[in-house]
């Protein structure tokens, strides 16, 4: 116990980052890093421990920004404080995950990305489409700013960071607990054998519905905390790049392991947001006209195949779904022929 | 007393006749078998029983009341459990977190209680673990307590999930076909792990293809054949009914 608590006490030393490094840009880039941190973790409840496969994640994340953007800022008048909002905007994310949740429940695996895809897909066009609302295309902007006991956190990212910092704590503190619980031995029993589960005495309905909205949840927190620091959100923040991204996050780390979606997270946050535009930086800087964020996309393409080939499981897997893909590589049948044992048994 | 009834339980599927108008009663306290050749429609009956199907015409009894239409779930929690012909455990959860999922159907804590770890969810976690140990202690498999159900040899498998059925604790178990694979050594195990069951009160219904097993350990067999009951009987009476060896072995042929 104490040897795994000294291996984890370089976390205490993450709060102190701001009062060391006094650039701005990294403090920005690191609280923009925890919003998808936060996301990776939700789809992590989704995708990793229930093993529903969401392709349209970032749905709830526009949900939870445009509950905020349009309950605090100058819109329709309502400024409920952020405080306030990071319940009332999860909690709304969370209803959604279970509106969009509900019609997917009797499908599995390619299916239900392809219907989650869907929603993912509807959602962001909903808000374009009601101007009236939405402004459209143009978003809403001028949102409110987070105060702290009268502090406007203003355009500083330093306040920001602590409340990504808080928020993710929480989330793992969450994550943590449900994984060693109940509810998360129903999701792993549902994700391993539907019908055996079923006959633990699992009401599968509300399994996956709170794997739905627990998973929503997050990225209501995410999309509050993001909107407010942004001050801004419009439809195109939430294309279906952004599902894939966290989707791809959640690969590259190791899905139902937490600290490996942390990590995951942070990597592919850093290669986006500090990597590549410091490596433009510099190349402008020596004459080059190279614009290396252009190429993302293939890198992380590179990455994402790079790590199918060598490490499928991820960099920190759990020990399950490590377990789980090696039996899957060694036999390529397998999945498929418990899925027509599945059909069969369920008629 | 009856625990579980079937009254005239009929189960189509499309122009297919799976069971036609079955009717069993089975005593609380029992060992009963249901025996017949493949294709007879004995593990149909164990998905009608457990909400698996729902019957086409015909009513369950358990315990005084309909199951009929209910969830497999809602069965479970009634007081049925049961275990599937090929072994359907939690292939990468270890033997230990198996049977604590079989514990669900008892377990009180809410989404929050997961969620938040409170005091009330933390007790019952530390009574199910104990109980999961206990239980892998009853089928002798204490030891492999941390090895993922799937890397467990075919015999501890069917023992596992035994005791994962056991966990809900039900008060009619159904072992679909629990001898399959078994070695001549483990078989006799399983006899008197059957026995053991039944002396902590739990009714066993049973699927058996091993007729030596079969015999020693039932007080009734019913015989099923092309989803009919064609016989009911204790084993003495079974051994030598007409319709069962005919249905096993065929028609004799009349002698010129």
């Amino acid at each position: 116990m104490n040897a795994r608590l000294l291996r984890y006490a370089w976390v205490l030393a993450i709060p102190l980052v701001p009062l060391v490094d006094r650039n701005a840009s990294h403090i920005n880039f690191l609280a923009d890093a925890g919003a998808f941190m936060l996301l990776a973790l939700g789809l992590n409840i989704v995708v990793g421990y229930a093993g529903l496969l969401d392709l349209g994640y970032a749905a709830f994340f526009a949900i939870g920004s445009y509950a905020y953007a349009m309950l605090a800022s100058p819109q329709f008048g309502i400024h409920v404080p952020f405080w306030v909002m990071l319940f009332v905007a999860s909690g709304i994310a969370a209803v959604f995950g279970i509106l969009l949740g509900a019609p997917t429940l009797r499908l599995r695996g390619d299916y239900l990305a392809i219907v989650t895809l869907g929603f993912g897909e509807i959602v962001p066009q909903t808000f374009l489409n009601l101007s009236q609302y939405t402004n459209g295309p143009n978003g809403i902007a001028s949102l409110d700013q987070p105060t702290l006991f009268g502090y406007a956190f203003g355009f500083n990212p330093v306040p920001y960071f602590y409340v990504m910092l808080a928020l993710i704590a929480l989330a793992i503190w969450l994550a943590n607990n449900l994984r060693e619980s109940r509810l998360g031995r129903a999701w792993m029993a549902i994700r391993e054998d539907e019908l055996a589960a079923k006959h633990m005495g699992i009401n599968a309905t509300t399994a996956k519905l709170s794997a739905f909205a627990l998973g929503a949840s997050f990225s209501g927190l995410a999309g509050v905390a993001y909107a407010s620091k942004l001050q801004l959100v419009s439809p195109d923040q939430f294309q279906f790049s952004v599902s894939v991204l966290v989707l791809s996050m959640l690969v590259l780390g190791g899905m139902g392991n937490i600290a490996g979606v942390v990590l995951g997270s942070f990597t592919l946050s850093l290669i986006n947001n500090f990597v590549l535009p410091q490596a433009t930086n510099i190349a402008h800087a020596i004459g080059l006209t190279v614009d290396f964020t252009n190429y993302r996309f293939m890198l992380y393409g590179a990455i994402l195949v790079t790590v199918m080939l060598f490490r499928p499981e991820g960099l920190i897997p759990s020990r399950q779904r490590r377990a789980e893909l090696r039996a899957a590589l060694a036999d390529p049948d397998l999945s498929r022929r418990e899925n027509a044992e599945y059909t069969q048994a369920s008629g | 007393m009856s625990l579980l009834g079937l009254d005239a339980v009929s189960k189509h599927f499309g122009g297919l006749v799976a069971v036609a108008d079955l009717s069993l009663s089975i005593e609380r306290g029992s060992i009963v078998a249901m025996i017949g050749p493949n294709g007879a429609g004995k593990s149909t009956v164990f998905n009608l029983i457990t909400g698996v199907y729902e019957p086409s015409a015909g009513d369950i009894v358990f315990a005084d009341r309909s199951i009929r239409g209910l969830r497999p779930d809602q069965v479970t929690t009634r007081g049925v459990a049961r275990t599937f012909q090929n072994i359907r455990l939690f292939a990468f959860m270890s033997a230990l977190e198996n049977v604590m999922t079989g514990e669900h159907a008892r377990m009180h804590a809410t989404l929050a209680d997961s969620l938040l770890h409170t005091p009330r969810q933390r007790a019952e976690e530390r009574r199910v673990r104990e109980r999961a140990r206990d239980l892998l202690r009853f089928v002798d498999l204490e030891r492999a307590s941390d090895t993922y159900a799937r890397n467990l040899p075919y015999g501890h498998q069917r023992r596992l999930e035994i005791a994962r059925a056991l966990a809900s604790e039900p008060t009619l178990l159904l072992l679909d076909e629990p001898a399959a694979g078994m070695n001549p050594r483990e078989k006799e195990d399983l006899i008197a792990l059957i026995e053991r069951i039944r002396a902590g009160g739990v009714t066993v219904f049973l699927i058996e293809h091993d007729m030596q097993l079969v015999m020693s350990v039932s007080e009734r067999i019913s015989v099923l054949d092309h989803g009919e009951k064609i016989a009911e009987g204790p084993p003495s009476a079974i051994r030598s009914d007409d319709r069962v060896i005919e249905a096993y072995l065929g028609r004799a042929e009349a002698a010129p």
